[in-house]
């Protein structure tokens, strides 16, 4: 299945911006963030289709991935 | 009188020249905290809430917190008057050095009063007082204006505060500027600055704000600045990318208000986030008087620099005008600040002109500019030029979405609350941030209750942003609270690293207090009943306290947030309960007998 994966801020440090993996079916968001070396800690915004998800969530075919650290403003 | 408050007020009165000195009744201004607080109480005291605000009977008034000018992380000050722009009580908020600079000049407030003959500037220097004449630079760009001043004093580290050409020409979304860049932006107080011929204000002051007991403030303070840099937002985030780094967030999660609210995702907002500011344009960090944080950007775009653009600006030109032209948005910005305009009313109503001329309300004929088209980066920034110099159908622009709108007989297509363009987050995605939109004193503002911390950010903790429950009381919450912060006279910014018992700590270290938390958040309460009850007296119902019409009947079309609308009718009643006022959103007078009003 494909998955999108959007990193934001200092994740993109030695990363990327945006990538499309293909995974096996029944990958985690825990699994993605662990091939991406961040730790669950360091993710202050997890959201999958734009909704708050858990690094438990099981990943569909179509998803996308959105990480952030701590940030914020206004 | 032991630390924080300098315990003096100059008054100054443009229609006779007089200039006085007053002392600072301490009672009042601790039952009021400082800055906004007392600056509320002290309007509302003195002036009729029902007057023309651009009548030599209002009155205008620049407050320090407390805290400003301390050894406290970030220092602030705040214009308080009647709003051209919205009818209700005004107070903007500005960073910079000016505030603490009036402190060392021995002030804790400045009182201005009736209208000068000529145009004119105040210029102190610790005791000296002067109302000096300002010909010379009327007409003149902000940036022009704080140079000529800063020689015509003789003192280039004098701190120049000065309205652009738009608050010369009594525009409703003028701002006032200080070092150039830093803006009290809102609700237009430029204006009112210009309606009373007052060009600037220039302040040099030698003296120092004193802390009531040393030794204890050294060691809190340590603490709290270890707080700050620990912090992920405080001490990463914000220095890093500066306010723009919401672009992404706020986008990511559908409530980025796009071409005037009618989305709330934008396919291009990379191009136009704190990340590719940071890649592409970033000078250097801008910070305020002794701030730790340091969120203000330093840009250069071809060979224009100066300071910002924040978040709310990047939003305004970019997404809300469906610009993803970063550069132009820069300049946009520049020209607010050198025009001296409020860049979220100024962005806000390009993109509600956009609208109408989409729409077909505006004629192509009616401009002698640029087509006002969605995407269209040449038009946000000619139209942001003839906004500030007030020149052809910029004139009709400079006066806010609201009336402009109106003036097409759609004021509903104006994305404002009491006429005051909304800032960068789509309410039907964020249900308690919108009620705080809705219930704001001074209109459309996102820095009243920014509930987008807990909904979207998560802290002090995570709510879900589409639900209801718990919201009002959230609401209340975080205005009292953030009447408290704006009154000690620091920046909001350090609420994500510092909880109500941190500000406690050091207002009773600092001026010698023994409060506790809970007489600061009463205090904060108070300061709040004191706005509505301003707000009322001038004539502003409480069936204001609602949203455009778009934002409560017509669902988001697309993006994470599909499907949603602001559901205000279900949470205002609850939030009136929450606060003990009436069901008609009127206090009670147990409530306000309670709070000692
Ligand atoms: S956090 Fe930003 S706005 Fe606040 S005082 Fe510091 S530099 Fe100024």
């Amino acid at each position: 299945m494909k998955v999108e994966i959007r990193l934001f801020a200092t994740f993109r440090e030695g990363r990327f911006k945006k990538e499309v993996w293909e995974l096996p079916e029944g990958t985690k968001v825990i699994d993605v963030l662990n091939l991406l070396g961040i730790k669950p800690e360091e993710v202050a915004i997890l959201l999958v289709n734009g909704m708050n998800a858990e690094p438990e969530y099981v990943l569909k075919d179509g998803d996308y991935i959105s990480l952030f650290p701590p940030v914020g403003g206004g | 009188m032991r630390g924080g408050y300098c315990g003096k007020i100059l008054r100054v009165n443009l229609t006779t020249g007089e200039i006085k000195k007053e002392e600072l009744d301490l009672g009042i201004a601790k039952k009021f905290i400082g800055g906004r607080g007392l600056g509320s109480y002290i309007l509302f005291k003195e002036i009729d809430p029902a007057v023309d605000p651009l009548s030599p009977e209002n009155k205008i008034i620049f407050a320090t917190g407390p805290l400003t000018g301390s050894s406290a992380p970030t220092s602030r000050y705040m214009v308080i008057t009647k709003s051209p722009l919205t009818g209700a009580i005004a107070c903007s908020n500005s960073g910079g050095f000016w505030g603490a600079e009036l402190k060392f000049a021995g002030y804790d407030l400045i009182i201005v009063e009736g209208k000068a003959q000529n145009p004119s500037y105040i210029y102190i220097k610790d005791d000296t007082v002067e109302i000096k004449d300002a010909k010379a630079c009327w007409g003149k760009l902000v940036s022009e204006t704080t140079e000529l001043l800063q020689n015509e004093v003789g003192d280039p580290k004098a701190r120049v505060l000065t309205i652009g050409p738009a608050g010369e020409k009594l525009s409703p979304i003028a701002a006032i500027m200080n070092e150039k860049y830093r803006a009290a932006g809102r609700s237009g107080v430029g204006a009112v600055m210009g309606s009373k011929n007052l060009k600037a204000i220039v302040v040099r002051g030698s003296g120092k704000v004193k802390s009531a007991d040393q030794e204890k403030t050294k060691k809190l303070l340590s603490n709290l600045i270890k707080k700050i840099k620990e912090n992920g937002v405080t001490g990463q985030g914000l220095p890093k990318y500066g306010t723009a780094v919401l672009v992404n967030i706020i986008n990511e999660h559908g409530i980025f208000p796009t071409n005037n609210f009618q989305k709330a995702y934008f396919p291009l907002a990379d191009a136009i986030s704190g990340e590719t500011l940071a890649e592409k344009y970033l000078v250097k960090k801008d910070p305020c008087y002794h701030c730790p944080i340091a969120c203000g950007r330093y840009c250069k775009v071809d060979d224009e620099e100066g300071g910002g653009p924040e978040y709310e600006t990047v939003w305004a030109f970019g997404a809300d005008c469906g610009v993803s032209d970063l550069s132009a948005i820069i300049k946009a910005n520049n020209l607010c600040n050198e025009y001296g305009l409020d860049t979220i009313s100024a962005g806000a109503t390009i993109a509600c002109a956009m609208e109408l001329y989409e729409k077909g309300y505006i004629k192509k004929e009616e401009l002698d500019g640029p087509e006002l088209k969605f995407g269209s980066a040449e038009a946000i920034i000619e139209w942001t030029r003839k906004m500030g110099a007030g020149e052809g159908f910029g004139a009709k622009l400079a006066l806010g979405s609201y009336r402009l709108a109106e003036s097409y007989g759609v004021s509903e297509l104006s994305m404002s609350v009491k006429k005051q363009e909304l800032p960068a987050y789509d309410p039907r995605g964020v249900q308690g941030h919108g009620l705080q939109y809705a219930t704001s004193n001074r209109g459309g503002c996102h820095v009243r209750g920014y509930l987008i911390s807990p909904e979207v950010l998560g802290v002090p903790e995570k709510l879900d942003r589409f639900s209801l429950e718990g919201k009002a009381k959230w609401a209340k919450l975080f205005q009292d609270l953030t009447a408290v912060i704006d009154s000690l006279g620091l920046c909001l910014f350090t609420s994500f690293a510092f909880d109500l018992n941190d500000y406690c700590e050091l207002y009773n270290c600092i001026v010698g207090e023994t409060f506790t938390p809970e007489d600061m958040l009463i205090a904060g309460e108070r300061i709040w009943n004191l706005e509505r009850l301003f707000n009322l007296q001038a004539g502003i119902s409480p069936e204001e306290d609602t949203l455009p019409k778009r934002l409560l009947e017509e669902p988001i079309p697309e993006g994470p947030s599909k499907g949603h609308v602001h559901r205000l009718k279900e949470l205002l009643p609850e939030y009136y309960r929450v606060r003990g006022w009436d069901e008609k959103g009127i206090p009670t007078p147990e409530k306000l007998k309670a709070l000692g009003l």
